[in-house]
């Protein structure tokens, strides 16, 4: 007996919603249009005639006509009608594919749609292959055996009923004339071939893990929903927006901007890596490099964020800052974002040693920021949290966006000439692609720098110093 | 500044129980007032007072609904394409699939740069993870895990550690990487998240310390790596939530997400409050994604339009829709610029819009199956695709 967990049934009861499909079943509906549908003949299969045979060019031809698209996307739209089930291949009818050529398709019958209201059921896909068994045993192909006999354990108590509907199915089809008969089996396997894809068919019902909301189901709200909706819509309201126009100038401004640092848009200099296989771009970018390219020392001149992301220019600002004597700002921004990012356990220390630098009257590297944010993040480390130094993270911030963004380092920039690779030369450098260096690496070497730095940094103790000192003056006497 | 949540008070005492803590901005009585996330849950959840009944919150909702898009309508004083008619067109785009990465056994479903701009991590239907040298193809690390379907797959700022979200097991786990191919990683393999239904999507946030996940049973979650704990959580989808995405401006303290409710929701990370909501779509939105700038962000959903939403102006600004597409969009991404955006559809095939003209630039044929995700490379040099297909293009 199977008892059902409280886990969601992985059973395909609620699918994906399948928006399409209205609009797909309109689309075969006047394919199938006698007048001004896709042409149909008859075709001689072994020795029926089967009716009503389309060609995969007509198809093709047809869609590009009506939907005003190039051949290729009309054949990736035919595909997907092979794929979804509305036309199956006579020949090859385990390729849900659509060809461009004199390949064969049939439209499947309504009764075979898609459909999101029912799904196709385990039991009748048991009963599907118990049927092809009686007409001939062996006649299952290697992975419909393996699924049959996954079936018949798992569905093993209602066995008997799955064998008397498949012996009822097949005595009635007995009754049909052959080429109906040949016809409804053609369907009936195109059908399991969409909904149960063997293993190299790409078939679109193939969904992937169900959603959890039923798409069949209304909606119900309850109270409490509603309560919270109103409170939301309620500060949405108030929340104070911004006139389209200037918040779409400002979306244009951004693309203009950037146009001539987006590779899709602009060659990049000296060549896209992945067009010519060879890494000098990202090379010549490395934050250890001894000049950087212009095009990045631009993109450092649009705001100070970029500035600061991007690691080679907060170094060079960092430089530019000591020579001014105004390094504290950025070290208190440097040190707000670590608390920000950091581990939960390490905010307490953080903020303390935080404080102790940057906010405490006397501090070595004290900021100058107005009182107001000043009392309110003294307040706030009472109770550290990851948020507490915000307002004055932005203050600083603000502060640092007014220095005057340094000019002399454009006149050093490098500009890389374009590569101009030949064929020959391509290939080589396909051969011989460098392999980097890992990331693992960088950030090893970074930490360390880091160590080395923070110790340098570190305030002097005068007492060991001198202490040194005397020692030393002892031993040489 | 386009962030307006920076100078809203998100810590402190609650106004109501007095408590310190992550504090929602809500009016009651057209007052402003500041209260914890569990005072707003007693607030909503209690009985219904004389006079009230579920027929009159409805209407009370309606009418604040009607009350939210007149607001909206007001400022809308100029299109999308009105603004952009000066701005020339896109020439013809000439991008081929430059490389093809070929290894998983079965559908690929996630894929993550790597900051180095050339390393990835895709993860796939059979429980595989693949960590790979997209340049020279070299497959640097694999991990075996014992579930299927591994939904969600991220990559660490740091470049030092991956992140996984399983389908079946509810859980987002963080891999150290190795620079020995043959460690055994899934011992490394360490537990953050806990969630009641599958892990959609995750994330890193600036740093390797902090994941940020979405799930089926509709919520979001901010997670501290190192010592597992739940930081705050985002509760307002009334279904699964399918995507999410950070903010990438300088106050990046919101991120958007979106379900199969047809809503995509922007949250303010300190306090777990939902900030704004759009619901223009008409089926799930499959993928969410920030313009570069964080002013804006575009939704795929599975009633085949891409739309893009304008944060400061509080709406849709554009539809990216055509007759001849009628099937899904799976995932978005911009361009480094944000003119183009990149969206994969469930008929195999990317499309490239012009977010301006809002016109098609461009189709992208290759792929055998659908298009599960698509993501542009971090210094914008590349386009990287994973498909059911079992493969993964690299498009430049």
């Amino acid at each position: 007996m199977k008892i059902r967990t409280a886990r969601p049934d992985r059973g395909q009861h609620s699918r994906p919603r399948m928006h399409c499909l209205n609009k797909l079943e309109a689309i075969v509906v006047e394919m199938q249009d006698p007048k001004s549908g896709v042409r149909g003949v008859e075709q001689k299969l072994n020795i029926t005639i089967i009716p009503h045979v389309i060609s995969g060019k007509d198809i093709i031809a047809w869609i590009a006509n009506k939907m005003k698209t190039p051949p290729e996307e009309a054949l990736a739209f035919g595909t997907m009608l092979v794929s979804y089930g509305y036309i199956y291949p006579l020949h090859n009818h385990k390729k849900l594919v659509m060809c461009n050529d004199t390949s064969l398709y049939r439209f499947q019958t309504p009764y075979f749609w898609p459909t999101q209201k029912w799904v196709a059921e385990d039991v009748d896909y048991a009963i599907y292959l118990a049927k092809r068994n009686i007409r001939k045993k062996g006649v299952l192909e290697p992975y419909e055996q393996a699924h049959y006999n996954h079936l018949h354990e798992w569905l093993n108590y209602k066995w008997d009923f799955i064998v008397m509907q498949a012996t009822e199915q097949y005595k009635a089809g007995k009754e049909r004339k052959k080429p109906d008969r040949v016809v409804f089996d053609c369907q009936e396997r195109a059908y399991w071939i969409v909904n149960r894809p063997p293993r190299r068919t790409h078939s679109a019902m193939d969904c992937g893990p169900d959603r959890l909301i039923d798409p069949n189901a209304d909606e119900k709200i309850t109270f409490d929903q509603y309560r919270r909706m109103n409170m939301f819509y309620q500060q949405a309201i108030m929340r104070s927006k911004v006139k389209s126009s200037v918040s779409l100038g400002v979306l244009v401004k951004y693309i203009t901007t950037y146009k001539n640092h987006d590779p899709f848009l602009a060659p990049c200099l000296p060549s896209n890596p992945w067009q010519t296989d060879t890494d000098t771009y990202w090379t010549l970018n490395m934050r250890r490099v001894d000049i950087p390219t212009k095009m990045r020392v631009e993109r450092w001149s649009f705001g100070l964020f970029e500035l600061l992301t991007d690691l080679r220019g907060r170094d060079d600002f960092k430089i530019f800052l000591k020579k001014e004597f105004s390094g504290e700002n950025l070290a208190f921004w440097e040190a707000a974002e670590e608390l920000k990012w950091g581990t939960a356990s390490s905010i307490s220390t953080k903020a303390e040693s935080i404080f102790k630098t940057f906010l405490a009257p006397g501090a070595p590297r004290w900021i100058n920021i107005d009182g107001r944010t000043m009392g309110l993040t003294v307040k706030g480390l009472e109770h550290p949290h990851r948020y507490v130094l915000e307002a004055a993270q932005t203050h600083v911030f603000m502060l640092m966006k007014k220095s005057p963004v340094y000019k002399d380092i454009q006149k050093k920039a490098l500009n890389p000439a374009p590569h101009n690779f030949s064929a020959a030369q391509l290939e080589q450098n396909a051969q011989n692609q460098n392999p980097g260096i890992h990331p693992i690496i960088l950030w090893k070497q970074e930490e360390e720098e880091k160590v080395k730095a923070a110790a340098a940094s570190a305030p002097v103790d005068i007492k060991a110093v001198m202490s040194k000192i005397d020692r030393r003056n002892r031993d040489i006497q | 500044m386009c962030d307006q949540t920076f100078m809203a008070a998100t810590f402190g005492p609650c106004d109501s129980c007095g408590k310190t803590g992550p504090l929602m901005n809500i009016y009651i009585k057209n007052e402003p007032v500041n209260y914890c996330s569990f005072c707003v849950e007693v607030m909503a959840y209690r009985g219904l007072q004389k006079g009230e009944t579920l027929e009159t919150l409805r209407q009370e909702s309606d009418t604040l609904k009607k009350k939210l898009e007149e607001e909206r309508g007001k400022l809308n004083d100029v299109e999308l394409h009105q603004v952009a008619e000066k701005i020339e067109v896109v020439g013809a785009l000439s991008i081929k699939t430059r490389r093809v990465l070929k290894g998983h056994g079965n559908k690929v479903l996630c894929m993550d740069w790597c900051k180095d701009k050339r390393r990835l991590v895709s993860s796939s239907q059979d429980g595989k993870v693949i960590v790979w040298d997209g340049f020279t193809l070299n497959k640097e690390n694999g991990v075996s895990l014992p579930c299927t379907w591994v939904m969600a797959c991220a990559y660490a700022p740091s470049g030092c550690a991956v992140a996984l979200g399983d389908g079946l097991d509810n859980k987002c786990s963080v891999i150290p990487l190795s620079l020995d191919k043959n460690e055994n990683l899934a011992t490394k393999k360490k537990s953050v998240a806990m969630h009641t239904n599958y892990v959609s999507g995750c994330t890193f946030t600036s740093s390797d310390m902090q994941i940020l996940t979405s799930s089926g049973d509709g919520s979001c979650a901010l997670w501290d790596v190192e010592s597992g704990q739940l930081l705050q959580s985002f509760h307002g989808h009334t279904a699964d939530v399918l995507s999410l995405d950070l903010s990438p401006s300088e106050t990046g303290n919101t991120f958007v997400s979106g379900g199969c409710d047809k809503k995509s929701c922007v949250w303010d990370m300190r306090s777990g409050q939902n900030i704004q909501t759009f619901e223009n779509h008409e089926s799930d939105i499959n993928c969410v994604k920030y313009y570069p700038s964080g002013d804006a962000f575009a939704s795929a959903s599975d009633d085949a339009t891409c739309r893009l939403y304008d944060l400061r102006a509080d709406r849709e600004v554009a539809i990216y829709q055509k007759d001849s597409i009628i099937f899904g969009a799976s995932s978005v991404d911009f361009s480094l610029s944000g003119r183009l955006l990149f969206a994969g559809y469930n008929d195999y095939s990317i499309n490239v819009w012009d977010v301006l003209k809002v016109t098609r630039v461009s189709i992208l044929f290759g792929h055998e199956n659908r298009i599960s995700r698509v993501c542009v490379s971090p210094d914008g040099t590349a386009l990287c695709s994973a498909s059911w297909d079992h493969t993964l293009r690299i498009w430049a």
